[in-house]
């Protein structure tokens, strides 16, 4: 784990948030740490409920409080703490330095009002354009993204759009101030596959073109090996792995990572018989993880994973995992 | 749009007409009689003759098409004529009152300022009140205020003004003196003195009035808060630095409105029909208090021409709902 590098656009450590539920706390992001280099792509994978949308909607304060709580950490934004600026400057940062497109572009759009009422309003705000070079900024925008006939379409409401234009929209207004970084949550998943190559076709030559670092969420495993630079695994709340992508897929040294990557069915050879699946559910963790938070799932287990949590180790050149068991650090044994 | 109202217009005149024959039957099966309240000592050949002189002697369908033709001829030739000062209408049998053989219109004329007066200030005046409300209870859900407002509301729901209405008379107008416990219906409003005295003599029902009115509102207005506070599209507002109050009153506010607007639009033809226990607690001599001394003696042709102009103000509304509806909502166009 490097420490304290200045290079990183965005350094996040030691980040714990904890939703207060009636039934108790309960921690859904447990000392997050990683960094994005600029222009970087890093994947965020994970299962549903394993905190990768929670830990990036707390860097900016996007949670509801109550019930989420950021009770610690910092987050270094170009070296200044999102944690503890004022509430002011954290919408300055929101929209203006930090961008983000959401999972479903269905809903992600106010239904009452134009698209180019809503893509201007961020430049508006940010930027201090007047209507007018708002405007014209709007049909940059949207003509970047790809929508044809841009200038006629700012006036038409989102659900004059199809879902994959929608999407366009969303990261058109996401980058409509150039921000420094862009938090795209799942922003592929509500959309079919054609569509689902065209987004991931349009951001990565937005990112040839503008060179934003990308922090891109998902579950698809085909969709982080295609675009990412760099990728981290969660789960319980934790980051468990973490690697540059090549190593990653060639020699995951996490018992989750090689889980997960051998529930991808092949294409190629035999069919199998049945979906390859990792048994059992996710934890929902009511205090601080004091074990493996894997533990219940994992083929490897021994008693010390009970006893401790393990904490992320080195075990090759940018190649971090959190396991205590000796193929982690070797690197042999149980990768398919 | 305008094809669109246009079209539902023409519709409406079907549905008035057959609004207007299910009241007439109705009236007509309803077991009653004009004469039930003169003296007994009159002999029984002398009240059907005045049988007779109120048109009771013709069948059932010449007294509906009567009815027709005045309300949709003869009564618009009458407002045409005391409109331009022209004659139309002269020696034309309007549609008469049985209680006081006076034009029935005359007479919901002389009463609907009243009711505006009263019941429509109370309207505004929980429109104003409720959306503010509404908005707050729904940004601050769980908080004091909304548990406050919950209880309050709990209580215009439940209480009802043949209660609510006496007990603040017993309170403001009793023990306080502060303001009259009755509505003076022959005051006129001429000077300043006389406005803050027309003031005062309104507060009280409009009051009560206001209160269930809020009650209701303020419920919806809250709910359909809440309902679009948690839309993925106020996320994507803050995500973009939004400010809060804008996020609420821009982004939310206008999607919320959407269904409160139909309600309050739904909800004048009630402001028109009156409140007719209110109106009878304090003496208000509007058309709630019309209708229902018309019920009592038998009017039937004050019955049925007020019950008529109660359907037609809501089958307008309804229709004024609909196009405000399609203006709100963009996904909404009628073509």
């Amino acid at each position: 784990m490097p420490d304290g590098d200045t290079g990183n656009v965005l350094e996040v450590r030691d980040l714990r948030t904890v939703f207060q539920t009636r039934g108790g706390e309960v921690h859904a992001v447990n000392s997050v740490s990683f960094e994005v280099k600029p222009g970087e792509l890093l994947g965020v994978v994970g299962e549903s409920g394993s905190g990768k949308s929670v830990t990036m909607m707390s860097l900016v304060g996007l949670l509801p409080s109550p019930p989420a709580e950021v009770r610690e950490g910092r987050v270094l934004l170009a070296g200044e703490d999102l944690l503890r600026v004022t509430p002011a400057r954290l919408r300055e940062v929101r929209g203006g330095e930090v961008g983000f497109i959401f999972q479903d572009p269905m809903t992600s759009l106010n239904p009452v009002f134009t698209v180019g009422y809503q893509i201007m309003e961020p430049i508006r705000r940010h930027m201090g354009l007047g209507k007018k070079q708002a405007r014209e900024r709007a049909v940059e925008l949207l003509e970047l993204v790809g929508i044809p006939s841009a200038r006629d379409r700012l006036s038409d409401y989102p659900h004059q759009f199809s879902g994959g234009m929608r999407q366009r929209v969303m990261i058109a207004m996401a980058l409509a101030c150039d921000p420094k970084v862009l938090i795209a949550d799942e922003p592929t998943t509500a959309l079919d596959v054609t569509i689902q190559a065209q987004i991931l076709e349009i951001v990565a030559d937005l990112r040839a073109r503008l060179g934003m670092a990308i922090v891109w969420i998902t579950h698809d495993l085909g969709v982080i090996a295609g675009i990412a630079d760099r990728v981290l695994v969660m789960y319980g709340g934790q980051v468990v792995e973490q690697a540059p992508v090549h190593p990653l897929f060639n020699d995951p040294r996490h018992p989750y990572t090689r889980a997960l990557l051998r529930t991808i069915p092949t294409v190629t050879g035999a069919r199998a018989e049945k979906l390859e699946v990792i048994e059992g559910q996710p934890p929902i963790l009511g205090a601080a993880p004091t074990a493996c938070p894997f533990r219940d799932r994992c083929p490897l287990v021994f008693d010390r994973c009970h006893a401790e949590n393990p904490a992320r180790e080195v075990v090759a050149p940018e190649h971090d995992v959190a396991c205590f068991h000796p193929s982690a650090r070797s690197g042999t044994g149980g990768a398919s | 749009m305008l094809t669109f109202t246009f079209r539902r217009l023409i519709f409406a005149i079907p549905t008035l007409l057959f609004i207007a024959l299910v009241i007439f039957l109705l009236l007509e099966l309803a077991p009653g009689d004009p004469m039930a309240n003169v003296p007994l000592t009159v002999p029984p050949e002398v009240k059907e003759q005045m049988r007779q002189a109120l048109g009771l002697g013709e069948p059932a369908p010449i007294r509906f098409w009567k009815w027709i033709v005045q309300f949709f001829w003869i009564e618009p030739l009458n407002i045409f004529d005391h409109l331009f000062g022209t004659g139309f209408a002269e020696g034309k049998l309007r549609i008469i009152s049985w209680q006081n053989r006076a034009p029935v219109f005359i007479v919901i004329a002389e009463r609907i300022p009243q009711t505006l007066w009263v019941v429509g200030t109370a309207y505004v005046v929980a429109i104003l009140i409720a959306i503010p409300v509404g908005i707050y209870s729904a940004y601050r859900q769980y908080s004091i205020f909304d548990q406050a407002g919950t209880f309050v509301t709990m209580i215009g729901f439940s209480v009802p003004p043949f209660f609510s209405g006496v007990l603040v008379i017993v309170i403001f107008a009793v023990q306080l003196r502060w303001f009259p416990s009755i509505y003076d219906t022959t005051h006129v409003v001429d000077d300043w003195d006389a406005f803050v005295f027309q003031l005062r003599q309104m507060f009280l029902p409009v009051m009560v009035l206001a209160l269930q009115i809020t009650s209701q509102l303020s419920r919806f207005m809250r709910a359909s808060m809440l309902d679009n506070l948690g839309q993925d599209y106020v996320r994507t507002a803050r995500a973009k630095g939004l400010r809060e109050r804008s996020v609420v009153m821009i982004h939310v506010l206008r999607n919320s409105m959407i269904p409160v607007v139909t309600v309050i639009a739904l909800g004048i033809p009630q402001v028109f029909g009156g409140a007719i226990i209110t109106e009878q607690v304090f003496k208000v001599n509007g058309i709630g208090q019309l209708l229902i001394t018309a019920i009592q003696a038998n009017d039937l042709p004050m019955v049925q021409t007020l019950t008529f102009i109660f359907a037609v103000l809501i089958v307008l509304f309804n229709l004024i709902a609909d196009v405000l509806y399609g203006i709100l909502d963009p996904r909404i166009r009628y073509e």
